[in-house]
């Protein structure tokens, strides 16, 4: 193995890391706000990069609306799983809150295969497909713009928890829920702003991805489940470690393929998922407690 | 003097009243095992009795989830590995090492059991849900093992040629289904059973007060985590049977498929649906999503649709589960019947 393989490996799974950050911030999202695991965050994934494809090849739109397009149809399905199928339940305890999640994301997923069938899809690149060489290693211009939108997402994120009294009042809900509503923070607002975020983020992750790896309308279940490893990893609920906790998981990830063992690559997140939980379980950034 | 007496009928009220939910709950189990012995005489049909195992072998894994749930107030996201386990270590140790399939299911629990501490021990001393998290990881790691290691578990062409069990020289598992479904549900029998009994022993007490307050249950000097560990790798040996009980079933045959994480939530669904720490919440469950599977089978693409629909209709209507649900219904019934009776007199 050369080192501009490694190289190479090292490119792949910043790349990946990216998606795996930007799940790993929405299970965070949400998980601040309800103390709840959305096992539904994959298929904000899936919907992004299938709206995606199927909107602009079945209308002929250029691809940056149908992009726009899934970002929207997209959030308004997370304000929809809030309204229609979290509030109801609010007062229902955790594990009932998390099965809603699981029969949403088997509805959602359901509906994808009725509507797509079962085909892969390809996404156009967004600024083609010719490889930029850097230090020996090939990049694709697409790997760019995902490791690009997972830092202009983080900044935003940054900004949005530091700077708005939305983001601030959500910061307030996770640290104390009573506190904050003895403040006069509505709980429920929180709880939809986060899903709205939680669902938008995924989304734009799904788009990013799609030109990489195709999509298809089961994409969601392995991306979920690996964004949620990421999310242990760096520390359920801090929205630093979901970043660090992608980034490191991705190239834990494409090394531990490339280097030891394609056949188990799928298994390798999991590995590090326990190897965590067995030293640190709060994560890398996470704070002591984690209950659910 | 007088005055001090009064409080204790009280409390022989209270240990009367649970002695008799007791005799009652042994009552309805004894009308159920009844039922599911006299039901082979009705169904003959070996898809229908074929359906009927596989509702046995899930019970024997929700049971344990029940209790591993509703008593010490933990989830199992991988308990369709512990299922796997239990198959493919007496599947291979049968089809490919010519074992006794008695002996492979021992083999499969004693690594089952392994397994279950190994992730137990560590994440339950902790405060929260990490047992939920690191048995989705073992779910998906064993499930993944299962397909890749091709030399010894078939990978996902599968297992084939298991043998059948045996039971005092005489072979179980032939094509007739009746044998094998008596078999099954003897040992689902056994699992409800010692359930029932643990939940009301010293453990089953010691799980209950830790699943209320921890702290409070720590106070009285239960070693919480211990009791903890010990419910988990018992429901995981629930499921090594179970799995066991599935590879020398009359399929003869084993893949990936069945051990998934689709598995292991399906499981989680059946106990949250039926009502977790309650008696009759894993069977409620287990039926209904049983029977749920089969009536949408039909509708091609929209069974999984109107699967997930109900799903979250079902739990938002009924957070407690399907045997709250009904126990509420019937006492209202009995209540309504009651002041009936009253107002005749």
């Amino acid at each position: 193995m050369t080192s501009s393989q490694v190289w190479q490996l090292l490119i792949s799974g910043l790349t990946i890391g990216g998606i795996y950050a930007l799940i790993a911030l929405g299970f965070s999202l949400i998980y601040n706000a309800t103390n709840a695991i959305n096992f539904a965050q994959g298929e904000f994934v899936m919907l992004g990069g299938m709206i995606t494809a199927a909107s602009s090849s079945a209308w002929d739109i250029p691809l940056w609306l149908a992009a726009v397009f899934a970002v929207v149809v997209t959030t308004l399905v997370g304000l929809l799983l809030d309204r229609a199928a979290i509030r109801p339940a609010r007062n229902a305890g955790i594990v009932v809150v998390i099965i809603i999640t699981i029969g949403a994301s088997i509805f959602i997923r359901g509906l994808a295969s009725i509507i797509w069938g079962p085909d892969e899809r390809p996404v156009a690149a967004f600024s083609g497909d010719m490889p930029i060489r850097l230090w020996g290693g090939a990049i694709a211009p697409q790997s760019l713009w995902v490791l690009g939108t997972t830092l202009v997402i983080a900044v935003a994120m940054y900004v949005i928890f530091e700077y708005t009294i939305v983001g601030k009042a959500m910061r307030a809900c996770a640290v104390n829920p009573h506190a904050a509503r003895l403040c006069g923070i509505e709980m429920s607002r929180m709880i939809t702003w986060s899903f709205v975020l939680a669902a938008s983020i995924g989304a734009i992750a799904g788009i990013v991805l799609a030109p990489i790896t195709m999509t298809q309308y089961t994409v969601g279940i392995m991306l979920g489940l690996k964004g949620f490893c990421a999310a242990v990893l760096g520390g359920l609920g801090s929205g630093l470690g979901g970043i660090a906790g992608g980034l490191i998981l991705g190239v834990l990830e494409s090394l531990g393929a490339g280097l030891i063992s394609s056949q188990y690559k799928d298994a390798i997140a999991f590995i590090i998922l326990i190897v965590m939980l067995l030293v640190r379980p709060r994560g890398i950034f996470g704070k002591p407690g984690g209950e659910w | 003097m007088a005055a001090e007496t009064v409080p204790e009928p009280d409390e022989h009220a209270e240990v009367r009243a649970t002695a008799r939910r007791r005799r009652a709950e042994n009552i309805q189990l004894l009308c159920f095992f009844v039922l599911v012995a006299l039901i082979p005489i009705f169904v003959r049909n070996p898809f229908h009795l074929h359906i009927l195992i596989f509702i046995g072998l899930n019970l024997m894994l929700t049971v344990g989830l029940n209790l591993l749930m509703g008593y010490a107030g933990q989830v199992s996201l991988g308990h369709a590995a512990f299922y796997g386990l239990g198959a493919y270590t007496s599947g291979i140790l049968t089809a490919t090492y010519g074992w006794n399939p008695w002996l492979g299911m021992l083999a499969g629990l004693v690594l089952t059991c392994i397994v279950a501490w190994l992730v137990g021990k560590p994440t339950l001393h902790l405060k929260g849900h990490y047992l939920a998290m690191a048995t989705l990881g073992v779910g998906i790691i064993v499930h993944v093992v299962f397909r890749q290691w091709t030399p010894v578990t078939g990978g996902s062409a599968g297992l084939t040629e298991i043998p059948s069990m045996t039971l005092f020289g005489y072979e179980i598992t032939s094509r007739m289904h009746v044998q094998y479904y008596y078999f099954v549900w003897a040992w689902v029998a056994l699992t409800m059973v010692l359930c029932a009994n643990l939940v009301v022993s010293r453990p089953g007490r010691a799980l209950r007060a830790l699943h209320d307050s921890e702290l409070a249950a720590q106070t009285l000097g239960i070693a919480t985590s211990r009791y903890k560990v010990r419910v988990f790798v018992l429901t995981a040996a629930f499921a090594s049977i179970a799995g066991t009980l599935y590879a020398h079933s009359s399929m003869r045959f084993l893949s990936p498929t069945p051990f998934d994480f689709h598995t292991s939530i399906a499981l989680l669904v059946m106990v949250v649906l039926g009502g977790a720490g309650t008696l009759w919440g894993p069977v409620l469950g287990t039926l209904t999503v049983t029977a749920l599977h089969e009536v949408l089978r039909p509708y091609t693409n929209w069974d999984i649709v109107i699967y997930g629909l109900i799903l979250m209709v079902l739990m938002i209507a009924m957070p407690g589960g399907l045997s709250r649900a009904f126990g509420s219904i019937w006492g209202w019934i009995t209540r309504l019947a009651g002041r009936g009776e009253r107002d005749d007199t």
